[in-house]
This record gives C-alpha cells, sequence and structure tokens, in this order.
C-alpha cells in the first residue's frame, strides 16, 4: 500500500479479473447463500433471472481478493524500487454496493478501483482514511458491481 | 409452513436466528480464499495490527450473515434476490468460535412499480456476538414475490 500522503483522489487501477464457473457459484452458494436460482440451473431458469448466476456475496468477496493480491503486487514493486510501504488498516464499513446485472457462468468480471475521498483520522493520528470506489464489469463491458468502501491506511512517519 | 410473501412482512417485524458458531477453522479458510490479510490468517502476526488479534474479514461477516437470513426465513421466502445494500458497518472485531446472532428487523416496504409481482422490503440486519455486543449491521432491500393478484375485472 501507498502511504496516505503520496495517495491521490482520481487515481485508478484495474486489479484483476475473475470468470465465474458452474462449480465457484455452486461452491460458494452452497457454503454462503442456498438460495435456487445460485445452486440449480432449471430453478434458476424459472426465475427472473433467467439462468444459474452466482450469488452478489462471491462477486464481492472475489473483489477482495483480488484486491489482496493486487497490492502485494504493488509493495513488492515499492519494495524493488526502495520505497516505503504502508500498511492497510482494517475497515469500517462500506456503503452504496449495488449489483447492476446478474454474473452468469462463463462471465468474466474485470476489477477496478478508484480513490474517491481522503482525510485524516481523527482518534488516530498515525493513519488516514480512505474511500474507494470499487467495481467490476463483465466481459461485455456491463458493470455488474459497485459500492464504496472505506479503510485505514498508515500514514508517513512524522518526528516526534 | 408456507412460503413467506412480500405481503407478509410488515414494518416492525422481527426475524431472529442463532447463535452460530464461527470455527477458527472455518474463519481461517474463507479469508485463505477471499481475504488473505495477516489479521485475517495469522494469530501471532495479527497482534502487531490495529485489530490486535485474529479477527474475521468483514466479507465472512457479510457472508455468514447472508447465510444466516437464509436458514432464518429467506429460504422460506419467494425471495428474489437484492439488487444491492445500502451501508455495511462493521463496528467491533469477530473473534474465532465467537457464536453470532442474527436479528433482523423490516424498516418499511413498498410495491414494484415495473413489476406487479414483486414487491421490496428493505430491512436492518444485526449481528450480536456471544457477549450481546453489537458487532455488525447491515441495511439493504430484498426484493419478494408477492402472492397472486385478483384478476383484474374485465373493461365494461
Amino acid at each position: 500500500m501507498k502511504l496516505w500522503e503520496d495517495m491521490a483522489v482520481g487515481e485508478r487501477a484495474e486489479i484483476g479479473r475473475y470468470t465465474f464457473t458452474t462449480d465457484n457459484i455452486k461452491g460458494f452458494a452452497r457454503r454462503f447463500d442456498p438460495q435456487p436460482f445460485h445452486l440449480d440451473e432449471a430453478a434458476a431458469a424459472r426465475s427472473h433471472f433467467g439462468a444459474l448466476c452466482a450469488s452478489g456475496w462471491h462477486t464481492a468477496s472475489v473483489w477482495m481478493r483480488l484486491m489482496v493480491e493486487h497490492q502485494n503486487r504493488e509493495d513488492e514493486a515499492r519494495r524493488a524500487r526502495g520505497e516505503p510501504i504502508a500498511a492497510l488498516g482494517p475497515s469500517p464499513g462500506f456503503r452504496e454496493l449495488k449489483w447492476l446485472k446478474p454474473v452468469y457462468v462463463g462471465d468474466t468480471v474485470i476489477y477496478s478501483t478508484e480513490v474517491i475521498e481522503k482525510r485524516a483520522s481523527n482518534s488516530r493520528p498515525d493513519w488516514g482514511l480512505m474511500s474507494i470506489r470499487n467495481s467490476g464489469v463483465n466481459q461485455k463491458g456491463e458493470p455488474v458491481i459497485s459500492f464504496v468502501s472505506v479503510a485505514f491506511v498508515e500514514r508517513r512517519k512524522r518526528a516526534a | 409452513m408456507s412460503q413467506l410473501q412480500w405481503e407478509d412482512f410488515t414494518p416492525g417485524r422481527v426475524f431472529e436466528h442463532g447463535p452460530r458458531r464461527l470455527p477458527r477453522d472455518e474463519m481461517i479458510a474463507f479469508a485463505a480464499e477471499f481475504d488473505p490479510q495477516l489479521m485475517h490468517l495469522d494469530e501471532e502476526a495479527a497482534r502487531a495490527t490495529m485489530l490486535g488479534g485474529l479477527a474475521a474479514s468483514g466479507w465472512y461477516a457479510c457472508c455468514i450473515l447472508m447465510r444466516m437470513c437464509v436458514d432464518a426465513f429467506v429460504g422460506n421466502s419467494s425471495s428474489m434476490g437484492a439488487p444491492g445494500v445500502d451501508e455495511v458497518r462493521w463496528l467491533l472485531p469477530i473473534l474465532p468460535d465467537d457464536a453470532l446472532s442474527l436479528r433482523a428487523t423490516v424498516l418499511e416496504t413498498r410495491a414494484s412499480k415495473s413489476r406487479p409481482d414483486m414487491g421490496f422490503v428493505r430491512f436492518e440486519f444485526e449481528l450480536f456476538n456471544a457477549r450481546d455486543q453489537r458487532v455488525m449491521t447491515l441495511i439493504t432491500s430484498l426484493m419478494l414475490g408477492r402472492r397472486e393478484q385478483a384478476a383484474p375485472k374485465a373493461a365494461l
């Protein structure tokens, strides 16, 4: 992670892509979201979705995985360049999550993130907060997911 | 038990479920698959983080909440999914082997303008830990099928 001071509002990055399959859709749904349209082709065909589709929590959880991998790659590059690496802290939550279109078997979702706001933390002077808009589009370019999350990011160490 | 339809979700109605234990190995397995950060994976390394110890991924909490909703009432309803989530707050760390209880409160309902066979139900979902501390809240509208409408009278 970049230090909080070095992040700029408007910075955008593609963080990765993921292909949803019958197996990973059903595997996730069996554990966390066992509704017929995520588990059973025939029931899904009768539903308003029209075909088997991924749980929205699956689409969101994959974003988190790709975000962590993206940050790990970026940190490797920073380490190689001798640049400082900030810790990414926990998140107090997210808002405005929209599942804009169903994600069907065979869809590949391309995920991106953009910094939309920065503010200092009143309670934790060593940390700042960033708001990021995260989004995913399918292989046809149609938006399928969007949300705004907030997380703590470490600040540059200041002289005591 | 007959299936719950949109009409059954009246403002103020409460559904409760749990407690459901979160086994340490399942919590860590989720993190390894979807949120491989040290604060969710490794006890020792997690002590040095802001959370001060191993804690569940917030996304795991969302997924467990979803599963508890399905087990509580969504699985026995005319659920048509959800268009999104207004807001999630992760209020306190969720610890390994903790037990969570769900409370779902109907805030308001509205019929769909474009789909007469469907309506929206806005909920506040709350998760409590074994010490009855509120650890997470989630506000969302679910889409539910409506009871068969009486056939409209033929125009005279």
